[in-house]
């Protein structure tokens, strides 16, 4: 079975692997990102983990590759053996853009490296941490006509020495943990009886499974769900190969390593805030059967009484379940507009609905550029979006073209795109919450102000009649996660680009120095749910009664509504109120927030020199440094209504 | 396969495990000759081979591997096997 089964496959990779070992450092690494891109097998993905070691190593040597890798510092701590699984985890990091350096616990030592003391560990200071334990390790053995009782009570035990495992993790390195799942090694006992015994080894393993997973979703530690994908790619793929256990206690074969990387390195780039925001689709032979143009509304093939039009059925009902968690969605295809657009509105069998596209291009220009209009007008990067094409050679054009955007390779048969699409991993989620869920919605809102401000005459009435009402508050406990998780993906309306984990975050909101200040905004087309986060607290660069502006993000879905002069507004009502006599702001470049290079001066801070003593991570980024004295400063006008508490 | 095709293909196997072109094999070549054969390293030689070769190898078979003479008998008596 393909373990990447996305990737394109590179005719001669042998051949490219040998060329790129001779070019400059520089160009190496640029080459090794580009030969991630491919189908794989583990010794390839050790060589382009060899061709990318320098790059990883030195970030000036990363310089040339767009979109820039976001660095992460990931520690494994395992039961069984991973040494071997590194490359890999670091060459799909590549593909998922992030800069992995990777530190592996002495095998087995996992809490000795957290109850105890890791100097190695301690200097390493992981961002990430992975505990990759197994079945076998820590078994939970009791005899097999143990009841209920007994095996729910071990159970537990286990979960909550994890639980201490983790807080350790947190409280010490202020570490995201993931968890891996447990994989069950042995077969079954019983046969399909074993799940109606308690204490057989199958059902200890699953139960320990679910309250790991529950566990895990009080404590806010994501999960490496081995255990589903165990399931998934069944017996004989390299999981749990007793030959590997036995030669080298390997719970995961080198044969695999490809994908154990992928999966880890997705989670990285969730973390990261790398991974993929939009699902770009094609029409004709993408979503129906036929061609829309030639065919006509009753000649497409869609929807059931037929086995072609059940499978465009069901990817399409896979897109909208996308779209659902969150994914935005999109259109990109060779048509006339009207003619696409009817089928959405008129045809019986579409489980997608015009009001579930963000952004619906249909043209005859060439669909590079129409891929970048799409990026522009969802202010959104292309290294965000994923596009699904049936034409192998549209798909080559645009990873041609575009070697940001992620082009699935797909087969001929659509039956398979849910499977590919999935098995991916481009949409990896760090968190969900409720405005995940709202926004397919608040895009589709998105497109009807658009059109508002189209009809409008000028920009004043337009931002007026939007009748906005913003909230701002210091951020409680219910707020988090949804902070958390803005603070972690945001890259372009960016000041600084400081990345905190909830744990952080939780500790600002409860600090009364610290004013952490969520913004939400509604209007008259419906709520855009909480979209900036603004924190400002005392710092040691910085005289007494000044403020620093540490993070001020934005979601890019309310560019150009004014949230920026009204969200200085709540900030200088706060400081007021605290005798506060000026706001230190702080622009940090990266790679992707150009936007907000001028945002200060926009608003009316003056440029002022870095401040002796200002974070060194801020100086190598080359930040700028602004100042807004409260006393001579009259609040910025804007057109919303303001309800700040 | 002949004995001379095993160890053309074999050397190639070594070749991209190590990631080194001028790995030259010989039936008595050993773990102290190549750099970097370490036991990690050789779970990934035994199982490069398996994939290039088709083949599995037992598992007493791999605590009789200590030579590239070894693998290479080991590989043909599996492909003579095999016919």
């Amino acid at each position: 079975m393909e373990q990447l089964p996305w990737l394109p496959a590179q005719a001669d990779l042998g051949a490219a692997l040998g060329a790129a070992r001779r070019l400059e450092p520089a160009a190496r690494f640029a080459e090794a990102v580009r030969l991630a891109g491919f189908r794989r097998d583990f010794t390839q993905t050790g060589r382009i983990d060899r061709l990318a070691a320098d790059g990883l190593a030195d970030p000036a040597l990363r310089g040339g590759v767009s979109p820039a890798l976001t660095p992460l510092r990931l520690a494994i701590l395992s039961s069984h053996t991973v040494d071997h699984l590194v490359p890999a985890i670091r060459v799909s990091g590549l593909g998922r853009r992030v800069a992995l350096s990777v530190h592996v616990a002495p095998y087995g030592m996992y809490r000795q490296a957290l109850l105890g003391e890791d100097p190695e560990l301690a200097a390493f200071a992981p961002q990430l941490v992975l505990l990759a334990l197994d079945a076998r390790d820590a078994p939970i053995d009791l005899p097999l006509d143990s009841g209920e009782d007994a095996v729910e009570a071990a159970v537990q035990a286990r979960t909550d020495e994890l639980r201490t495992l983790w807080r350790r993790a947190r409280a010490r390195y202020g570490a995201q943990v993931v968890q891996q799942t447990l994989v069950a090694p042995d077969p079954l006992l019983f046969g399909s009886f074993e799940a109606l015994v308690p204490a057989a080894p199958h059902s200890i393993i699953e139960r320990l499974n679910t309250a790991i997973r529950a566990a895990a979703r009080e404590e806010g530690v994501l999960l490496l769900d081995l255990a589903w994908q165990a399931a998934r790619l069944g017996h004989g793929s390299g999981l749990a190969d007793p030959v590997r256990w036995h030669q080298a206690k390997q719970l995961v074969s080198p044969v695999l390593a490809p994908l154990y990387g992928d999966l880890v390195a997705r989670i990285a780039g969730a973390v990261a805030g790398t991974s993929r925001k939009c699902l770009v689709l094609d029409l004709d032979n993408t979503l129906w059967g036929g061609v829309i143009g030639d065919d006509g509304l009753d000649g497409i093939r869609l929807g059931q009484g037929n086995a072609t039009g059940e499978a465009f059925l069901a990817f399409q009902r896979y897109a909208a379940a996308l779209g659902k968690r969150g994914v935005i969605l999109a259109v990109c295809s060779k048509n006339t507009e009207a003619v696409a657009v009817e089928v959405f509105e008129k045809h019986p069998e579409m489980a997608l609905r015009r009001g579930d596209i963000a952004c619906f291009v249909a043209n005859w220009n060439d669909k590079a550029g129409n891929l970048r209009h799409i990026a522009r007008t969802l202010n959104i990067g292309l290294d965000s979006l994923v596009f699904v094409d049936d034409n192998p050679a549209e798909r080559e054009i645009i990873r041609r073209e575009l070697p940001e955007v992620a082009v699935p390779e797909v087969t001929e048969d659509v039956s398979d795109y849910p499977a590919i699409l999935g098995a991916a991993g481009y949409f990896e989620a760090a968190g969900f919450t409720a405005d995940d869920a709202a926004r397919a919605r608040s895009y589709a809102l998105n497109a009807e102000r658009q059109a508002a401000l189209e009809q409008a005459t000028d920009i004043t009435g337009y931002l007026r009649s939007l009748a906005m009402r913003m909230t701002a508050r210091r951020v409680g406990p219910a707020e988090l996660p949804r902070v958390t998780q803005l603070i972690n993906k945001t890259n372009q309306f960016n000041l600084t680009t400081r990345r905190y984990t909830e744990a952080d975050t939780a500790r600002f909101a409860a600090d009364p120095d610290t004013l952490l200040i969520s913004v939400r905004l509604a209007d008259r087309f419906g709520d855009n749910g909480l979209i900036a986060v603004l924190m400002a607290r005392p710092d040691a660069a910085l005289p007494p009664g000044e403020l620093l502006i540490d993070t001020w993000l934005m979601s890019c879905r309310v560019l150009g509504r004014q949230v920026e002069e009204a969200s200085l507004g709540v900030l200088l009502d706060h400081a007021a109120r605290r005798g506060v006599k000026a706001l230190v702001g702080e622009y940090r470049p990266t790679a992707k927030n150009g936007m907000v290079a001028q945002h200060y001066a926009r608003l009316g801070f003056e440029p002022m020199p870095a401040p002796a003593g200002a974070e060194p991570d801020s100086l190598t980024m080359g930040a700028t440094f602004w100042r807004y004295e409260l006393r001579a400063a009259e609040a910025p006008a804007h057109y919303i209504e303001v309800e700040a508490a | 396969m002949t004995e001379a095709q095993i160890y053309d293909a074999l050397t190639e196997v070594f070749q991209d495990v190590f990631d080194d072109d001028a790995i030259r094999l010989t039936a008595a070549t050993t773990a102290a000759d190549v750099p970097g054969w370490d036991s990690q390293a050789h779970v990934n030689l035994v199982v490069a081979a398996e994939m290039r070769f088709g083949v599995r190898f037992r598992t007493a078979e791999l605590e009789s591997l200590h030579n590239v003479g070894d693998f290479v008998n080991l590989i043909a008596s599996k492909q003579q096997g095999a016919r």
